[in-house]
């Protein structure tokens, strides 16, 4: 199954990769020879190609029946569904934040703003595909490293140059742990192989308590990906801080990478401790969501409750993978489901909180008020963003979070259910909250105009349409999600 | 393959609404007049559905059933039956009269109309689905604009307040039953969200007895069950008149209708469990509200509270499980649907003009707008059950039915007609009649034409019903054979 030889197919495996460093150079080159005032394009040349590399791989490399799965690189990377599907999420949000971060004054016309862009979506896309500890490892750097940077990228901002520390800080840390975990691991089994080591567990005589052990180490560098309680602590501050833009990547792209990697880690190479590791991320989500959504309660800054708000909705999708159980693929491609319509709902709401804040200054939800009158089409969207991260039908969020919670009742956690749905009602007051702000109260400003560049209207656009799509046409999303999983083993 | 007419009716309004958002929002004519097309060809078509339902037939009609998440087992599955029919008919009728009313709304009444046309999709769809998946789609569909159109353009004392309180009630009232709907699901383990289906799963009674009060009490909510009616006059009171004549005329049967479907069809065994205990509680409801509804100073409080009354009479027959319990519900449903429509109409009407609601403070009002008071006064009739109207077809076979079951309960129950008869002539005494006070005299003028347009089709709907109950009762009473064959024929 694994052979160390090169094989030139393997290529198509990283196809999408690769054509991500040709972008970004290209991206360097246009920087270095276009003249000043043509480098509003950078934006639309770094969407543009990510849009092309998203079409070629749909129609160049997708998976197809006979060969589901490969190793390739030997056994470094491996080519599924599941890599596949979350790759072309990865690039989707690139595009969309490229499309973001044009309009944005400092950061827009800088060339290195996408090609550190591009970089971590190569990081992602390694992340999601990666089937040894090592590769793993590098993946999760190199999607990390220029997260860093992007997140400090307005120097002369003290708040953003504050954000690029702290995340720095608190990842480093978390990727110490993460380091030691998979060392351990290595130790244990001799192995880096992520779809050997459950082999070799279980004939190993490894004990229970000594893998879990392991397990809680590797999973701690996961929750801080993700944000999960008690690592979520970084992500208020960060997404504050934060290019608003980069803020939207990181709370959709790289948290969906985390989850990526925490699923094929968790059921290849930890499949016999299942019963321990759900109790521990059923215990997390619970936490994670309550904790979310209460401290979202009481924020004043948009971008701030929207990093609780979507600290809450990592707890969501962790009770689809503390519901995941030995006979059933429902937990887990609920998971996969779910990453989908969040990333879309939730660029788009960080897509509106860019538009407005471009011109406003202000990420205060009081300076919100009067918007439905100062531009209806954006306050729509913002009604159509928030109404789907509460989880309200037609839109994509009530579906998903329909079946993450039927996954739960399926799994006869019928409580972790009801905490659940306890939880969107607490989150439906403060996404209500602000649409009130939106549409009824009025301001002084109500006059001024409301700007909204072409790519803003472009991305949301199409992030609506997909907010409805995954809301009403829900079918061909559930097989992709299933089939995802079904293609781990 | 014949013409899908209820898919055509459910999506009307949202169709409507969108096409309504595309207009320039300066075009406030061209909004009005796409809105009233739209209620129109609406009520036509519910019309059209509701007489060309086969009564002899029976069983459910105008069948459409789409494939929609084939994984999970849900399907778009439509139906109409005797239970449903007249519900479809009452939301045509309160959108059109609702649009007439809402005439003269002049802020944003692009966003208004839209979003109330959302809602009017949210309730066709629960009304006709026969799938437990669509039905909590439709249901929250039908929940979220209500927080919109109240806390825009309700009224600006309590608006921001009642629409948090309201739209979190019905809320958490969904979200509990979805957790039971879910348990359904899988206990089942048909692989299908098909109440059809469902219905034949065979839940074991302990189930049953279990997640009944979930199913319940969940929609009971919306419904107005007490101890969680709180919300509903409130709700009523901030609510500009268009969204009070939908959210009592319609959407609180929404929540009744759910439970039934859901709770009792579902789940009989837990329903026949239970019933004791939910007929205490709408004891309370029928009196309580009553009695509550004749203390209050405030014109659009009284109304609200006779809603709880009402409502709580149509759970109660739900809750007599007998056939002629149920047929009263039915037609309680439409008959106080239409009726409290009118109200509302009439509290709108009167407030637009004297800007209070303070029923002391009023006076007069039949010299300047005699077609208001005689419709008020035929509401009236129809609330305190008078023979002729459509009161007395609902609620004299709800008592019947009670007085089957439980004696006493209709003892205490039929005191709440004494009571609704006093508080209903106290506001026509001090608001139609008597001396209309200085600070009014020649403020107060008469309607509009649009406005005694539905007055007139309101009031027409109910006095014919009471008069020929025959266009309604063999109807509701096919309909309610099906949930008698489910409680096992009892």
């Amino acid at each position: 199954m694994i052979s160390g030889t090169f094989n030139p197919s393997m290529i198509l495996s990283i196809l999408p990769e690769i054509s991500i460093l040709v972008l970004g150079f290209l991206v360097l080159f246009f920087d270095l020879f276009l003249s000043k005032e043509h480098h509003d394009k950078l934006g639309w040349i770094t969407a543009g190609g990510l849009g092309v590399i998203i079409i070629g791989c749909l129609l160049v490399i997708r998976p197809n029946e006979s060969v589901l799965q490969t190793f390739a690189f030997g056994g470094m990377i491996r080519y599924d569904w599941m890599g596949f599907t979350f790759k072309m999420l990865f690039l989707f949000s690139a595009a969309i934040t490229a499309m973001f971060a044009m309009g944005m004054e400092k950061i827009g016309k800088r060339g290195e703003f996408y090609l550190l862009m591009l970089a971590s979506t190569i990081g992602m896309c390694l992340m999601a595909s990666a089937a040894d500890l090592i590769m793993l490892y590098l993946a999760i750097e190199t999607t990390s490293i220029p997260l860093y940077i992007l997140a400090g990228f307005i120097t002369q901002d003290e708040k953003s140059t504050e954000a690029g520390f702290k995340y720095l800080l608190f990842g480093a840390m978390t990727s110490a742990i993460l380091l030691y975990g998979f060392s351990l691991l290595y130790g244990f089994t001799g192995t880096t192989q992520i779809y050997k080591i459950s082999n070799i567990i279980q004939s190993g005589g490894i004990p229970t308590e000594l893998s879990f052990g392991v397990l809680i180490l590797v999973i701690v560098g996961f929750a801080f990906k993700i944000s999960a309680v008690p690592l979520h602590f970084w992500a208020p501050d960060v997404y504050e801080g934060a290019p608003t833009p980069v803020a939207g990547f990181l709370s959709t792209a790289s948290k969906a990478a985390g989850f990526s990697v925490l699923l094929r880690v968790l059921l290849i190479a930890f499949p016999e401790i299942l019963p321990y590791w759900s109790a521990f991320l059923v215990a997390i989500s619970t936490l994670t969501m309550t904790i979310g959504n209460l401290l979202a309660l009481t924020q004043k800054n948009i971008k701030r409750m929207l990093a609780y708000s979507s600290i809450a909705h990592a707890g969501y999708a962790l009770i689809g993978l503390g519901s995941i159980t030995y006979d059933s693929f429902f937990g887990m491609s609920s998971v996969v489901f779910y990453l989908i319509a969040y990333v879309i709902t939730n660029l788009a709401a960080f897509g509106v909180v860019a538009a407005f804040g471009r011109v406003s200054g202000s990420d205060d939800i009081a300076a919100y008020a009067g918007l439905s009158r100062r531009s209806p089409a954006l306050a729509l969207a913002m009604l159509v963003a928030f109404l789907s991260l509460a989880g309200m039908p037609p839109f994509g969020g009530f579906v998903v979070k329909f079946i993450v919670f039927a996954a739960a009742v399926q799994a006869n956690l019928i409580w972790l259910a009801v905490v659940g749905v306890l939880n969107s009602i607490i989150g439906l007051y403060y996404y209500l909250t602000v649409l009130k702000v939106v549409y009824l109260y009025r301001s002084e400003d109500e006059e001024k105009p409301l700007p909204i560049p072409r790519s803003y209207s472009l991305a949301l656009g199409v992030l609506v349409t997909g907010i409805l799509l995954i809301g009403i046409v829900m079918a061909p999303w559930l097989n992709l999600s299933i089939k995802s999983v079904v293609s781990l083993f | 393959m014949q013409f899908p007419i209820l898919s055509v009716i459910v999506f009307t309004p949202i169709v409507a609404g969108l096409l309504i958002l595309m207009i320039p929002a300066d075009r406030k004519t061209e909004v009005r007049v796409t809105a009233l097309a739209a209620s129109t060809f609406a009520l036509l078509l519910s019309i059209w559905a509701y007489f060309s339902y086969d009564v002899s037939a029976g069983g459910y009609q105008f069948v459409e059933k789409v494939s929609w998440l084939p994984q999970l087992g849900i399907s778009y599955h439509v139906g109409l039956d005797g239970m449903n029919a007249p519900l479809l008919l009452l939301t045509g009728v309160v959108m059109f009269t609702g649009v007439l009313i809402s005439w003269g709304i002049d802020d944003r009444p692009r966003e208004f109309f839209a979003f109330l046309f959302i809602l009017a999709t949210g309730v066709f769809g629960v009304f006709v689905t026969l799938d437990l998946f669509m039905l909590f789609f439709f249901y929250e569909i039908a929940v979220f604009p209500m927080y919109l159109l109240i806390s825009i353009w309700g009224w600006k004392e309590t608006r921001e307040y009642a629409a948090m309180k309201l739209t979190l009630y019905l809320f958490i009232g969904s979200v509990i039953a979805m957790v039971g709907a879910l348990a359904m699901y899988f206990t089942a383990g048909m692989k299908t969200f098909d109440m059809l289906e469902l219905e034949k799963a065979g839940f074991s009674i302990a189930f049953q007895q279990l997640w009944f009060p979930f199913v319940f009490l969940g929609f009971g909510v919306l419904g107005g069950i007490w101890p969680f009616h709180n919300w509903s006059p409130d709700g009523h009171v901030a609510a500009p008149t268009a969204v009070s004549m939908f959210h009592a005329g319609v959407l609180m049967k929404l929540g009744a209708f759910a439970a039934l479907r859901v709770g009792v069809m579902l789940l009989p065994e837990g329903a026949k469990f239970w019933m004791g205990g939910v007929i205490c509680l709408t004891l309370v409801n029928v009196v309580y509200g009553a009695f509550i509804a004749s203390v209050q100073n405030d014109f659009k409080y009284v109304i609200g509270f006779s809603s709880v009354s009402h409502m709580g009479l149509v759970l109660m027959g739900f809750a007599t499980l007998t056939k002629t319990g149920l047929i009263g519900s039915g037609i309680q449903m439409f008959s106080h649907g239409v009726m409290t429509a009118l109200f509302f109409a009439v509290v709108g009407m009167v407030y637009d003009q004297a800007h209070t609601r303070d029923i002391p403070h009023l006076g007069g009002f039949r010299k300047y707008m005699p077609l208001v008071a005689v419709a008020f006064i035929v509401g009236g009739l129809v609330s305190m059950g008078m023979p002729g109207f459509s009161g007395f077809v609902a609620e004299f076979p709800i008592f019947m039915g009670v007085w089957q079951s439980y004696p006493w309960v209709a003892l205490i129950a039929a005191v709440s007609i004494v009571i609704t008869a006093s508080y209903i002539i106290r506001v026509i005494g001090r608001v139609f009649f008597g001396q209309l006070p200085e600070e009014f005299e020649g403020h107060i003028h008469d309607v509009t034409v649009l406005d005694k347009v539905a007055l007139v089709f309101l009031s027409a709907i109910l006095i014919i019903l009471g008069v020929f109950p025959g266009i309604m009762v063999p109807m509701v009473q096919s309909g309610v054979e099906n949930v008698m064959r489910l409680l096992g024929g009892a």
